[in-house]
């Protein structure tokens, strides 16, 4: 059984807005449309989309803080907006723009108080802790009030404080908005242990596809409610349409180079670039220009994933899903 | 295990007000004013009228220092865990907060008398002193007394946050508690016998505010320090106050029930 499982969920809102002096308009707002998908435990998913796609109210949704207009939906087996404190205690959630931490306060209070809130054991607690101090590089700050911290401190804080009773399930919401490179990298590692060591299964939300390529095996896009691909980064690249580019260096300057499969984009003197489906090898491109071209030296540039993504929510490219 | 959750949360509290030194002080200073511009124009008006609302003018001049002393801790005008929690309703994170195994009411509650508790030790002695220093004033010798006047500002402030939780869910439902807040504040200063002992009041409007929830935020707890409450009294006092909070703790657990609802069926 897998441990999230979402079928044919929808939510609406009802959004009302003013429209002239006492005019006002109702329209509804269909967040998640037939949203389905399943995650198993222990997989690390990236939830990507554009904003406005659903990203947050799925969240919200999985962690029974909001209920679903329509379809089924279980973690852990339960009904997570019927039993919300039950499901509480097995679960963690990191919302990126939001904090848990007490302000005014120094972090060793928000933890202290997390110890309270799941009562949890004061040995595992200890463990859990240190471990996170570690990780997160947190030590320091200990005695330092919440509200002095830098942002990408407090992220690492925030984490830390969804971590500490050991929940089966960890949902992030954009955890790496707006953080510095040097935290960006230290949650980054620390999600990938929390992951592959302690088993923790992780959806992740984010905007930024390098977290994804160092973190997860499997990615969701979402647009408009709905799951528009859902499988490997490889296999994005090759729904994507994404192109792939061999750039060669030749002995001299050359005419624009003409090779079964591939098709020159740019020339800059003796360097020129090819464009060929990422779908493919590059062997046979590569034995073509060097047979009939003054090959010196050739690299190969793999395709940005955001181009992909991005073509995607234009909706350039039709998706095939693929679910489960 | 709830018990010393919500301990350590009032603890919490308690220390995170006292990181607030400037506007303790500030606050300090200004109940001391008007603490001594009350008290010149009650020593006045007791002048002309000695004995009225049944205090003599020493026993006037007692009331407002502790009434001064009650305002932050009690928070008659509103305000405490109120701009906190506001803001949360305002901004959504007050639905994120419903994630966490806690219950809402009590975790305000115990963040309420957190604050009151450090406010009573610092807003309401520091005035008092300096009261005391100028003005004679009637204050108990008897522990005991000390001991009820404590428990009778508990149930003061545990009154004052049931009403204040009531009128912040209002924001569930409207675009702004702000307007329902500066009406709450101004019956409660009128109603809560701060500005003037109940006691004052003529007739029906005296028989109105006795009943009133408001009166056991400020005209009680006072009345047990000054001993016009003893005995029987003074248990029908505590009772009164324990009725009203009991009863708008219930009511703030309803409407909170039904806010709750709100954000998790309709998302806020
Ligand atoms: N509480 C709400 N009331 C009305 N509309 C909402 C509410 N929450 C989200 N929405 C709308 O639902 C859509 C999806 O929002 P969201 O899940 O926050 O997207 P994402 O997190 O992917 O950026 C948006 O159009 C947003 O405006
Ligand atoms: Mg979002």
């Amino acid at each position: 059984m897998a441990l999230i499982e979402v079928d044919n969920v929808s939510r609406t809102f009802t959004v009302r807005s003013r429209k002239g002096r006492l005019r006002r308009e109702k329209r509804q707002v269909n967040a998640v449309d037939g949203l389905t998908f399943q995650v198993a435990e222990g997989e690390c998913v990236g939830y990507v989309g554009p904003n406005g796609a659903g990203k947050s109210t799925t969240v919200k949704m999985l962690t029974g803080i909001l209920v679903p207009s329509g379809g089924r939906l279980r973690v852990a087996g339960v009904d997570p907006s019927r039993d919300r404190v039950r499901l509480a205690h097995r679960i963690g959630v990191v919302f990126g723009q939001r904090t848990t931490l007490w302000w005014d306060l120094p972090l060793r209070d928000s933890y202290e108080m997390a110890r309270r809130i799941y009562r949890i054991p004061a040995g595992r607690f200890r463990a859990n802790l240190d471990r996170c101090l570690e990780l997160l590089d947190l030590g320091p700050l200990m005695d330092t009030p919440v509200r002095q911290l830098s942002l990408g401190q407090r992220m690492r804080g925030d984490i830390a404080a969804a971590l500490l009773h050991d929940p089966q399930v960890l949902y992030l919401d954009e955890p790496t908005i707006g953080l510095d490179v040097v935290s960006r990298n230290r949650v980054r590692q620390f999600l990938r242990e929390v992951n592959t060591e302690r088993g923790t299964t992780v959806l992740l939300t984010t905007h930024d596809l390098t977290d994804i390529e160092q973190l997860c095996s499997r990615v969701m896009v979402i647009d408009h409610g709905r799951v528009v691909y859902d499988g490997g980064l490889e296999g994005l690249h090759a729904v994507g349409e994404s192109e792939r580019t061999l750039v060669v260096d030749l002995a001299e300057p050359c005419p624009p180079i003409a090779v079964e499969g591939a098709r020159v984009v740019r020339v800059d003197g003796p360097r020129q670039w090819l464009a060929f489906p990422a779908a493919r090898s590059a062997a046979p491109v590569v034995a073509a220009v060097a047979a009939g071209y003054p090959l010196v030296d050739l690299s190969v540039r793999e395709p940005a994933i955001e181009d992909v993504i991005s073509r995607m929510y234009a909706g350039e490219v039709a998706a095939p899903v693929r679910v489960g | 295990m709830p018990l010393t959750l919500y301990g350590s949360v009032a603890r919490g509290s308690f220390r995170r007000y006292a990181t607030y030194r400037a506007a303790i002080l500030a606050g300090a200073f200004t109940n001391t004013v008007f603490g001594f511009i009350l008290s010149y124009t009650y020593l006045a008006l007791w002048h002309a009228r000695p004995d009225l609302g049944g205090y003599d003018a020493t026993g006037a001049v007692t009331y407002i220092w502790i009434s001064q002393a009650l305002i932050a801790p009690v928070c008659v005008w509103g305000g405490g865990f109120q701009d906190d929690f506001q803001d949360r309703v305002r901004n959504g994170d007050i639905a994120i907060d419903l994630y966490r195994p806690v219950d809402l009411q009590s975790w305000w509650l115990a963040t309420d008398l957190g604050r009151a508790a450090l406010q009573l030790v610092t807003r309401g002695v520091l005035p008092m002193v300096a009261g005391a220093a100028v003005f004679r004033l009637r204050l108990p010798h008897d522990g005991r007394v000390w001991a009820a006047f404590l428990v009778s500002v508990m149930l003061a402030v545990a009154v004052s946050f049931a009403f204040r939780y009531l009128v912040s869910l209002t924001g569930f439902w409207l675009m702004d508690s702000d307007g329902v807040r500066s009406l709450a504040g101004i019956l409660g200063m009128f109603f809560s016998g701060k500005l003037l002992p109940i006691t004052l009041f003529p007739g029906a409007l005296g028989a109105l505010a006795r009943v009133l929830p408001w009166s056991a935020m400020v005209q009680i707890p006072c009345d047990v320090l000054l001993q016009q409450r003893t005995g029987g009294a003074l248990a029908t006092g505590l009772g009164f106050q324990a009725f009203w909070a009991l009863v708008l703790l219930a009511a703030g657990r309803a409407v909170q029930g039904l806010a709750t609802r709100r954000v998790v069926v309709q998302g806020g």
